[in-house]
Parts: structure tokens; sequence; C-alpha cells
């Protein structure tokens, strides 16, 4: 019997839900069969706390008197470049960014120790942040300078905003080259040293949802320690991949543009990451309710890691240079394991992505539906389906033309 | 059978004078040099293991206290903040000796100072700054 949303919701408000984490429905669907098991769950809950690049924040600071316009002019966030291309005195900063001064990798490898993920976990966490805006100046606007301490509760708005967040499965990265390298997949050791991978497995929102049945734009999420929602499939949404015959995606496919009022969410959930070489991150904490709205959702939902593969990628050479293929598969109990084999090399394993910490976000919000603090939306659209012909596709570089009286 | 990791801070007039040696040949103990950062005319560190009959190590430990360095016990030295660690994993392969280390479980990362030998590899790995070594 096909349950609705709405149902579900008016037994949260009850408090008669039945809510299980992503983990907790495995040997759930084992004891009782996916039937029963459907029948009687209504949500499962998930979680993953991950570094998530394409994220950031945009904030309203308020109008300064006299007026300053800071669009087409500069904008910093304790030192770090935020985004002046929005109006007056909206502004935006992205988590990778980081200040004009920082060395880089001009001693290599460069510490990367602060940037723009560290700036939102400073607001976040309620610290004051120095602010430096200047302006051109026009009529209306004519101040063309602004310094001073900034605090979240004093913005008019700051709202989380993250282009791509929650990524559908990732690549394992290793190294067969002979010296170390530094990459966003962590510092790799030369010829199969050691392997990293990123992703919360079977907690993983998506990867219990693997066809997006039911997470879509308008779906609420914990996002961050606080509310949030799904509001657009993320960059570089790729569903078409190659999946297995129970639709998990064996690649990077599905991902998510989220965002939330920041003022509610925790420094816990949101932390400023240092990758040496690299950069600098946001490591946000996501958690996606599913809703149980038939048998075939549920199996799903009761993915194991053993089940969900991964490729094993070169990232001294293949990656940056885009050559096809990878070096095998492995499964994520087996990653989970601490060693993988590669071309017959027995390899230890790191996780980026820590899933003790995804389940903990898997509780937090199973709680907050079973206290009633948490209701499930409907999505108000789907994203891109794993038929829909949506790709990943890679710049098609063309020259410049120059024009001249055409 | 005793065992002592320190690390000494060398001033410059002092790292030329053969410290290690010394404590072989004349206080009878195994040394193992953890990590040196040796350079002329500039500040040294040392960081050593000392093993040998107890009676000896402390010994070896007057001798050392009778010189003009600084001398601070390794576990000191290395902080790991448990309260900023995710438990992701990523610093656990790059440990030598399995002082980071995972649970049973493979989830919750916790840290064994006894084991730790300084090497900082893991502090290049932890994008959090949980393991702080103070010089």
């Amino acid at each position: 019997m096909a349950k609705t949303i709405q149902e579900i919701n008016e037994r949260i408000k009850k408090g008669k839900a039945v809510v299980v984490t992503a983990e907790e429905v495995i040997e759930l669907a084992e004891k009782k069969g996916t039937k029963k098991a459907a029948q009687e769950v209504d949500v499962v809950t998930t979680g993953t706390f991950g570094p998530m690049c394409s994220s950031g924040a945009y904030f309203n600071f308020g109008h300064t008197k006299p007026r300053i316009k800071v669009g087409g002019g500069t904008s910093y966030l304790n030192n770090v470049p935020a985004y002046t291309g929005f109006a007056a005195v909206d502004i935006y900063i992205g988590a990778t960014a980081i200040p004009d001064g920082d060395p880089r990798n001009s001693v290599f490898p460069g510490e990367f120790n602060y940037g723009g993920g560290h700036v939102i976990e400073d607001l976040v966490n309620g610290k004051d942040v120095a602010f430096v805006g200047t302006g051109y100046g026009t009529d209306c606007y004519p101040r063309k300078h602004v310094e001073t301490l900034i605090n979240i509760k004093d913005l008019n708005e700051a709202v989380l905003f993250n282009p791509r967040n929650g990524y559908q499965n990732y690549n394992v990265a290793v190294n067969l080259s002979d010296k170390v390298i530094y990459t966003y997949m962590g510092m790799l050791q030369p010829r199969l040293g050691n392997a990293n991978y990123c992703s919360a497995g079977q907690l993983s929102p998506l990867l219990n949802d693997p066809l997006y049945k039911t997470i879509g734009i308008g779906t609420r999420i914990f996002l961050g320690g606080g509310i949030g929602y799904v509001v657009w499939n993320g960059t570089q949404h790729n569903p078409g991949v190659k999946r297995t015959p129970g639709g998990v995606p064996t690649s990077p496919a599905g991902t998510l543009a989220v965002m939330g009022d920041l003022k509610q969410m925790s420094p816990q959930w949101l932390k400023g990451a240092s990758f040496t070489g690299y950069g600098v991150t946001l490591t946000v904490g996501i958690g996606i309710p599913i809703p149980i709205l038939n048998e075939e959702i549920l199996v799903h939902t009761a993915v194991k890691d053993e089940d969900i593969k991964a490729q094993v990628v070169d990232y001294s050479q293949a990656y940056p240079q885009v050559q096809p293929g990878s070096l095998g598969e492995v499964n994520y109990s087996q990653l989970k394991s601490g060693t993988i084999e590669v071309n017959g090399k027995k390899i230890n394993t790191g996780g980026i992505s820590s899933y003790a910490k995804a389940r903990e976000i898997a509780q937090s919000l199973k709680q907050s539906i079973e206290k009633g603090a948490f209701l499930l939306t409907e999505p108000v659209a789907l994203l891109p389906s794993a038929d829909s012909g949506v790709t990943f596709k890679l710049l098609n570089e063309r020259p410049l033309r120059k024009t001249r009286g055409k | 059978m005793k065992k002592k990791r320190v690390v000494l801070t060398l001033p410059p007039d002092l790292i030329e004078q053969p410290i290690v040696y010394n404590l072989i040949k004349n206080h009878d103990l195994m040394v193992s040099i953890l990590r040196a950062n040796i350079t002329p005319k500039e500040q040294g560190r040392l960081v050593i293991e000392l093993s040998g009959e107890k009676r000896k190590v402390d010994a070896g430990m007057a001798y050392l206290s009778g010189l003009e360095i600084e001398i601070q016990p390794l576990a000191q030295d290395i902080k790991w903040h448990e309260d900023r660690c995710i438990h992701c994993t990523f610093c656990v392969p790059t440990c030598p000796t399995g002082a980071l280390h995972r649970d049973e479980e493979g989830l919750q990362v916790s840290f064994n100072k006894d084991k730790c030998i300084a090497c900082e590899l893991c502090i290049k790995v932890c994008p959090y700054n949980v393991v702080e070594i103070q010089f």
C-alpha cells in the first residue's frame, strides 16, 4: 500500500512516525523482509559530513551612512575576498577563497591556513569578523570605503548557498607516480602508497535514493546543524552514469544545490578545512530524510556498503590529464576495513568524509522527526533523472575571435 | 628496562657537542634518534628515545639536565585536540607507528601518545589542526 508524504507528516505530528536511520534499516529489512519493513517504516534518515568545496554564503550587511555601493568595488572578510557583483551591500563568500597575500603553493606545499571556509565557520561561531569594503562612488552611493567588525547577528541576511554538495559517490584516489602529491583527496603517497576515499557510503543521502525518487527541489534537510532545503540539482549533476542493477551509480553521479539560514546553523557542522598543497574548503553536515512511500524506496535505503562500488583513480596523471578509465573497482566495505588491493598491492585507506559524524547526523535527524520537530516536504520538482540525458561535459575550448567592424 | 622519549632544544653553541655519543658511551644507553633538525649556527632540535636500565636512563637524564639545553618529554610536545577531531580517519594511514588508530569498527580515531614519534606527517594531512606540535 503506497503512502503519501502528507500521511507520514500526520503521523509525525502525532508522534507516531516510525523512523530509522539508513544503517538501522539494513538489519530491519533483513529481519522482516522489505515488504513488511516498507509497511512499518515511515522515514529513513541519511547523513554525511565531508568537505564540500562548492559552498559559500551570501550576506546583506546593511547600508552605511552615508551609503556605499561595494558592487563593482571590493570586499574582504578577515582578509578573504568576497564577491561584489550584487547590488550595494550584498556580498558572497566562497569556501575556497583565500587572502590575496596567501603564498599559495609558491613555497610548496602551501599550508592554506585560512580562507572562505574558515570565515563561514567563524561567523556561525558568533565571532566578530573584520569587514573592509570599497566602492567607486556614485551620486546616490557617495562613500568609497568602510571598515568595521561585523557579527552574524547584526547581518540582515546570512544565507548558506552551496552550488554543489552531497556528491553521489566519489573516486578513490591513489598516486602511481614516484613523488608525493597533494590533492583535494589529500596527500597521496607515491607508488600506490595509500588510498583516500570520500563518501558516507550506506548512510549517504543520494546513495539511499539513487534514482532521485524522493529527494528533489524543495526537500527539507538537515544542513550545517540547522534546517535547509534542496534548491536545484548541484553543478556537475551527472545522472546518466553506469549503475548497478540496484540503481547505485558506480562513479560520481548526482549532486545537490542546497541553501539555508546560516544564523540557525552550528560550527559543529560547518567547519573550515585546510588541505596542504591544495587549498581551503568547508566541511558540511547534511542529513536528508527519505519518506518510505513504497517498497521500492525502502529497498534502495537498505543499500549496504558492500553494494556500493567506487572507481580507483590515479591522481598523479590520469585525473589531472583527464585520462579515462580506472585502476579497478572497490566497495565501501573494503574501503572502511582499512586496506584495499590495487594491482595486486595491499594499500591502507583513509576516509575524508566522517562516517562517525554521518551517523550522528542521521540519528539527530531521526530524533527531530520522532519529536515532531521536523516535517517532511513534497519536492516541487524532481532532479534530472538517470535517463534525462543530462551529462557532465568537459569545457569545449574555442579560440577568442577578434571582432573588428563585422 | 626503561624507555624515555625527550625533545631537546639545543642553543647554537651546543649543537656541535657529541651529546648522543656521550649518552651511549658514558651512560650505556641505546639511543634512537627519532627526529633531528640541526643546522650550523642555528638552534637545533633533537627528538630521541633513551633505553636501558632505569638507573642508567636516570643518569643520562641527569647528564642532559646539566647541559644548558631545554628538555621536554615528547608527550608534552604533541597535543591531540580531541574536541576538534571529526573522526574522518584521514590521518590513520599516514601514521607510521599506529599512534593514530581507528577503533574496531573503524570509525572513531584515537591517539596513543606513547607511540608517537613526532614525525608530523599527520599535521600535514589533518584539515582541522587536530594535532598540534609545540616547539
